[in-house]
């Protein structure tokens, strides 16, 4: 602090407080609500201190939608996005930064573009990948051999037989290779592993070289203790980010023992249906369970949290 | 990068690189290129006969009056929840950014909401504001019918509105206060010498220099709003009341898996695939000028 500002401070602590209460509100009075019976939780105005059924509710609703299984699967999903997101971004940055060939820029130029459009907006194309994930390579292959009758086909000589090519299909629908493999698939955490290479003193490498390390010895006795703090960084955004996805399990899983926690809460909304009573207190229960995980990782990891979100950029 | 020490196996290198090109193949240029073919072909759905339509599908995409609400509705919805977020949370930053004490425990506070999933954010504000249950149903006691976000569209838009800047709020608040974090000490304490007050070195100083960050958030704001938004729409409005927060991303998943129309789906992909390719590019022209700032 610079100069002495008693009044200005008054005011700095009283806007905080009110950020306090906007930030804080809405959790507090989803708590409430999970903590009272379904009469209570309906009054208007509803009571703002907490009731008597806690457990009750949470019992109830972790029961009715089966969050034992939900949970084993989110967890699956979001370990496995964090496991798969951060050996892949290392090995590619590794390639990029630590070798020499020609391809390198292009490639570098491939992987970085597709951080410009989210999974959200090519949903339905990759919705028909995860059908049958080797389509697009028959695809290729197909492009292939059937490119001389097409080119031929162009300048007027026909006849040529097509080519066919059937590859088995490979379904990734309901499965746990086609909840995490999509979500790896994008340059996030490559950019953040290359930022880094790039600030590992050139000497460490000269060094490893004579002690005669080959690359793969670098990387895993030098590079990979040196980036722990990013690794760790990187694990707290994917695991935040794979948890809290939604859109994409509600569409590659139909069986139930398949759906993850956040898909769950489709299914808590209150029915508007009808003669369906408005179980708010299960509804807000259901919504404290599928917060939970992601903001206990951001409490507790909030330092490597933070510098991860501010080093990705995105 | 040139002067750099590297190793010399190139079969290695292309072996490490090998499984991440092979991923963004299959789920990324693949399905991108693919929803072009299918923007440009009519198909029945799941199999049949594929037909070359020119660009067909977007004249009906664009004749649509109903695709021009959901435009008008995501604008909307951009500008609205943008505005809001980047406001609240410079407003948030700069207060934290002046130290005072406990200020650990505002920052530490202000960034909980960014880890719930937009879902379950969904959820509690659904709830929060519903009209007959919750909190803000109060309101209606007083003045009966006068807040009903399932039946009042410009009430559900509010509602979309708020519980989206609730949770981006964390986000712009965290690279705001590490903007204003970064302007050297010494530059604040010169003002000071110089007269200048707490406001006026806010308003000379401080803004001026966090103009980079500015324009970072703006962009990013603005494409996540047209992009993060699905899970607050599908838990709190499902698009309605009649339409009214239909935004670009729901109408999309509603028109390709509800309907079933992919060739629609697709061309309303590609004008969203435009969209948010040319903010980005707007980003990264930023991004080159902010290297000149520091």
């Amino acid at each position: 602090m610079i100069e002495r500002t008693p009044v200005l401070n008054f005011f700095t602590h009283l806007a905080m407080l009110v950020g306090i209460i906007l930030a804080a509100l809405p959790i507090y009075i989803v708590f409430v609500a999970s903590s009272h019976d379904f009469q209570t939780v309906n009054i208007v105005p509803m009571p703002l201190t907490p009731g008597y059924s806690l457990v009750e509710n949470y019992t109830k609703v972790w029961t009715k939608s089966d969050f034992g299984t939900k949970f084993v699967n989110s967890f699956i999903v979001a370990t496995g996005v964090t496991i798969g997101k951060i050996a892949i971004a290392a090995i590619t940055a590794f390639s990029i930064v630590f070798f020499n060939y020609r391809l390198k820029m292009l490639f570098f130029w491939l992987i970085f573009v597709t951080l410009m459009l989210p999974l959200e907006v090519r949903i339905v194309p990759t919705y028909a990948v995860a059908a049958n994930a080797l389509s697009p390579i028959q695809g290729v292959l197909n492009g292939l051999f059937n490119a001389p009758a097409l080119l031929l086909g162009l300048i007027g000589i026909e006849g040529l037989p097509q080519v066919a090519l059937k590859l088995p299909e490979w379904n990734l629908l309901n499965s746990y290779t086609g909840l995490i493999l999509p979500l790896v698939a994008t340059a996030t955490g490559t950019f953040l592993f290359r930022q880094f290479f790039l600030t590992v003193p050139p000497e460490l490498v000269e060094a490893s070289k004579m002690d005669g390390a080959g690359p793969i010895r670098f990387f895993w006795d030098v590079l990979l203790p040196l980036s722990k703090t990013n690794m760790a960084a990187l694990a707290t955004i994917m695991f935040v980010y794979a948890w809290n996805q939604y859109l994409w399990p509600l569409l590659v899983t139909t069986r139930p023992e398949m759906t993850t926690a956040t898909m769950q809460l489709q299914k808590l909304v209150p029915g508007p249906l009808f003669g369906q009573p408005p179980v708010w207190n299960e509804a807000m229960a259901g919504t404290l369970i599928v917060m939970l995980p992601p903001l206990l990782v951001v409490i507790f990891m909030q330092g490597y949290f933070v510098r991860g979100l501010i080093s990705t950029d995105k | 990068m040139d002067r750099r020490a590297t190793f010399k196996s190139s079969w290695l290198a292309f072996a490490l690189i090998a499984p991440q090109l092979v991923l963004v193949f299959i789920f990324f240029y693949w399905p991108a290129a693919q929803s072009l073919f299918w923007a440009l072909t009519l198909e029945a759905p799941f199999g049949g006969t594929t037909q070359f339509v020119g660009l067909q599908n977007f004249e009906t995409v664009f004749s649509d009056k109903l695709y021009w609400n959901s435009v008008r509705v995501s604008i909307l919805f951009a500008l609205c929840s943008t505005t809001l977020t980047m406001a609240m949370s410079l407003l948030l930053a700069s207060f934290v950014d002046r130290q005072l004490a406990g200020y650990r425990v505002y920052r530490f506070v202000y960034f909980w909401p960014y880890a719930i999933a937009a879902p379950a954010v969904g959820l509690a504000f659904r709830f929060i504001f519903a009209p007959d249950a919750g909190f803000v149903s109060s309101i209606n006691k007083v003045f009966p019918n006068l807040w009903n976000p399932a039946l009042d569209g410009l009430d559900a838009f509010i509602l979309i509105v708020i519980a989206n800047s609730w949770k981006m709020i964390a986000y712009s608040f965290i690279f705001f206060l590490a903007g204003l974090q970064a302007i050297p000490r010494t530059i604040t304490e010169a003002a000071a010498m110089d007269g200048a007050g707490v406001l006026r070195r806010l308003w000379d100083l401080q803004l001026p220099l966090l103009a980079p960050t500015f324009f970072f958030l703006l962009v990013i704001n603005i494409t996540e709003s047209f992009v993060d938004s699905f899970g607050i729409v599908d838990i709190i409005t499902g698009g309605g009341p009649a339409r009214a927060t239909d935004l670009m991303v729901f109408k999309i998943y509603s028109d390709g898996f509800k309907g079933l129309d992919y060739s629609m789906a697709a061309a309303q992909s590609i004008v969203l695939m435009v969209l948010v390719v040319s903010l980005t590019f707007v980003q990264f022209r930023y991004v080159e000028k902010r290297v000149h700032y520091a």
